[in-house]
């Protein structure tokens, strides 16, 4: 009998699950597209689509398990991921006006090859932990190794793209990544902690915001190629 | 004593506020004040939480919301004691800077008072999930706070710092989901994430899913703690921010991610076993020590030389926590108030040096000790202080922790004595590599030609700072308070039940 790759599923999966599996890859998919996207205005309008994607678990989650507290923190996220995070970046570069193409260290294509690699990466340590074997109520695996590919490949986007949008763009996305693990590892943590964890993005999102804007005052440009004084 | 840790909440947060809208004047006086109080207080608790009989006393407030027990009140009162201390010397610092603007002051005075409240709040808070909170908030602040001058290489840092520690802290974040889940099969599908709580059922948690949570937690606010090799940002965050954040950067901050790693530690302790949680810490002390060491000695920037020995020293805090001994354990929560008091001191009469003589360049610094005739001889001090020797409580905390790595306890090996051997060695590598850079800068002679600077000191209160700080080292070496004795032992204790 075939051994299924991603780890062996005991019984088929619900309506429910079915649906949160392909939000996780998504999710996932959203990183690669800002890979390749060029203009960073895109780019922030990928990571309010990818958060909307995030919002949308939370809210099927909240259907199947009947917790109303998950609708709030769909709403909740929403309102900051969707609307209030993207607007404050695209605000940020309607005044720069420049640079609106994101720089790539290295081609397109090798960057998607990289994100590949990892999210295989990703998708065989998950699978490969042994934590649903401890019975009752096991990972969620597909989905947790979606997220854990998506964070994985964010921190490519980071590390491979050059200007400070694509790398908060990467620190938001890998955010998210998160946001679906825990999701669907722990759903029902209280709800006023996830409105903290909420929160804090908004606080780091409006930092990185000003040291952008720092930058750009300094340079002129929204390119990290500047960047290269402190060393050793 | 629960009214203590409201007032201890309350403290900073309404310095902040006060700060933010009066004077420069008033900032500087109310900040001062603050640092104090919460100092006060936080040595207040000392008597109450360190009753030795029951190890595990605590004290609570907010239905428990908010709970001092003896590991949190170690690390609790290394923020306020370094809080006072830079209160103190930023109200020096800023009035001799002739170029401070009055928003440069009122954001760096509202900035320092938020930050440290951040700091306080890290060890106060009684939930998994809050604790992630306050130290994402330390970052927020203390990234902007590095930034505040505005410099190319400021912002550089800040940015690096900003990214980095965010990715790190996302990493800590799904650490937090994880052990949630592994909580989930015994304590309910909603619960919250108390100590207590977790502390309570951590034995029946599914070992392999709380190992996958504590890795995550020692490489997410590993990267904050600057252990190898996700310390990048530390030295540029370390050498370009004002000399007051660099102070609380070094000597708090890097110990409130440390203290995170640790609630991670009891955990996993308890649910995986002792050797698992100890293991990871080693092999992240003994690189990152190394790391430390081998870096110290190449340096040619003050700031950023004091940044490689506070990697050296959270390598020595990882070794401290993963020897079995309890000597070594409270030896280790010791030297996080002892590396608080020396790395503050030495942080202050580096910032006094780079401002009296205008440059942070090694090769450029001569003659310190002769033209800074009180800063020179303390920073000295201060950096012997950083290479453990008495009579400075470093001293007696290196050597707790070598000697219980010797002594070994129940479950120690020899792999913890190989530990402590190379501990010895890479110390001592580390004291050679302070000691040259101190020998250059400090006890050379006085350049004869070519300086326009003028012997005598910057500000009497960045001094006096620098005193206190000294102060606190050497009776922490001398002679420790027999309650603050018990207050480790507790806090040890807590750390080594499933032994």
């Amino acid at each position: 009998m075939p051994v299924p790759l991603l780890g062996a599923v005991p019984s088929p999966p619900t309506t429910f699950d079915g649906v949160t599996e392909a939000l996780a890859v998504l999710v996932l998919l959203v990183v690669f597209a800002m890979m390749r996207e060029a203009l960073l205005r895109s780019q922030v309008r990928l990571y309010a689509f990818q958060s909307l994607a995030v919002a949308a678990l939370a809210g099927v989650l909240g259907a199947s398990q009947h917790a109303g507290e998950l609708y709030v923190l769909a709403g909740l996220s929403v309102a900051l991921k969707v609307v209030l995070v993207p607007a404050v970046v695209l605000r940020l570069l309607s005044a720069a006006e420049v640079d609106l193409a994101g720089s790539h260290r290295f081609g397109v294509a090798t960057m998607v090859l990289l994100g590949v690699v990892v999210s295989v990466i990703g998708f065989l340590t998950v699978s490969n932990i042994p934590i649903n074997s401890s019975g009752i109520n096991s990972l969620p695996v597909p989905a947790l190794s979606a997220a854990a590919a998506t964070v994985l490949v964010s921190f490519v986007l980071v590390m491979f793209r050059a200007d400070v949008v694509s790398q908060a763009v990467g620190f938001f996305s890998m955010e998210n990544g998160v946001s679906v693990a825990s999701l669907v590892v722990a759903a029902r943590m209280p709800l006023i902690l996830e409105v903290g964890f909420l929160f804090d993005l908004l606080v780091a999102g409006v930092a990185f915001g000003v040291l952008m804007r720092a930058h750009h005052r300094r340079s002129a440009s929204l390119s990290t190629e500047t960047l290269d004084q402190l060393r050793g | 004593m629960s009214a203590v840790l409201i007032v201890i909440m309350a403290v900073p947060l309404g310095a902040t506020v006060v700060s933010w809208w009066a004077g420069p004047r008033l900032a500087g006086l109310v900040t001062v004040l603050a640092g104090t109080a919460t100092f006060g207080l936080a040595m207040a608790l000392v008597p109450s939480v360190a009753r030795y009989k029951d190890g595990t006393s605590a004290v609570g407030a907010l239905g428990n919301w908010l709970r001092v027990d003896p590991l949190s009140l170690v690390f609790l009162l290394a923020t306020a004691f370094l809080y006072c201390l830079t209160a103190i010397f930023s109200v020096g610092y800023v009035a001799a800077d002739r170029a401070a603007t009055r928003v440069y002051r009122r954001r760096l005075f509202a900035g320092l008072n938020l930050f440290a409240w951040a700091m306080a709040m890290a060890p106060m808070v009684n939930d998994l999930g809050l604790l992630w909170v306050a130290i994402e908030v330390t970052t927020v602040v203390s990234a902007l706070l590095v930034a505040i001058e505005g410099t190319d290489g400021a912002i550089e840092a800040a940015w690096k710092y900003i990214l980095i520690a965010s990715l790190g802290l996302g990493l800590s974040l799904l650490a937090t989901a994880v052990i949630y889940h592994a909580g989930s099969f015994s304590l309910g599908g909603s619960y919250d994430l108390s100590y207590t709580k977790l502390l309570g059922k951590a034995s029946v948690f599914p070992a392999a899913t709380v190992r996958l949570g504590y890795l995550l937690a020692v490489v997410g606010y590993g990267t904050k703690v600057g252990l190898f090799p996700v310390h990048t940002w530390l030295p540029d965050a370390h050498s370009e921010a004002p000399t007051p954040v660099s102070a609380l950067l070094s000597g708090s901050l890097l110990a409130t991610s440390f203290y995170a790693i640790l609630r991670y530690y009891q955990i996993t302790e308890r649910a995986a076993g002792a050797a698992f949680a100890r293991d990871v810490l080693a092999g992240f002390g003994v690189l990152t020590l190394l790391l430390g060491t081998l870096y110290l000695a190449s340096q040619r920037d003050l700031k950023r030389l004091l940044a490689y020995s506070s990697i050296e020293h959270m390598g020595i805090l990882a070794i401290g926590v993963s020897f079995a001994s309890p000597l070594a354990i409270a030896g280790a929560l010791l030297h996080v108030l002892a590396h608080a008091a020396a790395k503050g001191t030495s942080f202050f009469g580096a910032g006094s040096v780079a401002r009296k003589l205008r440059t942070k360049d090694l090769e450029r610094i001569r003659g310190g000790i002769g033209l800074l005739p009180w800063t020179g001889p303390m920073l000295v001090a201060g950096m012997l202080g950083l290479s453990a020797m008495p009579p400075f409580g470093t001293f007696r905390s290196e050597l707790s922790i070598v000697a219980g790595g010797f002594a070994g306890g129940p479950g120690a090996n020899t792999a913890e004595e190989a530990i402590a051997a190379i501990m010895v060695v890479l110390a001592t590598l580390a004291f050679f590599g302070l000691s040259w850079h101190m020998g250059q800068s400090m006890l050379s002679p006085v350049p004869d030609s070519g300086t326009a600077v003028v012997k005598g000191e910057t500000s009497r209160l960045m001094v006096l700072a620098m005193a206190f700080g000294l102060l606190g080292l050497v009776v922490l070496g001398v002679h420790p308070p027999a309650a603050l004795d018990h207050l480790l032992n507790g806090a040890a204790a807590e750390l080594g039940v499933a032994r």
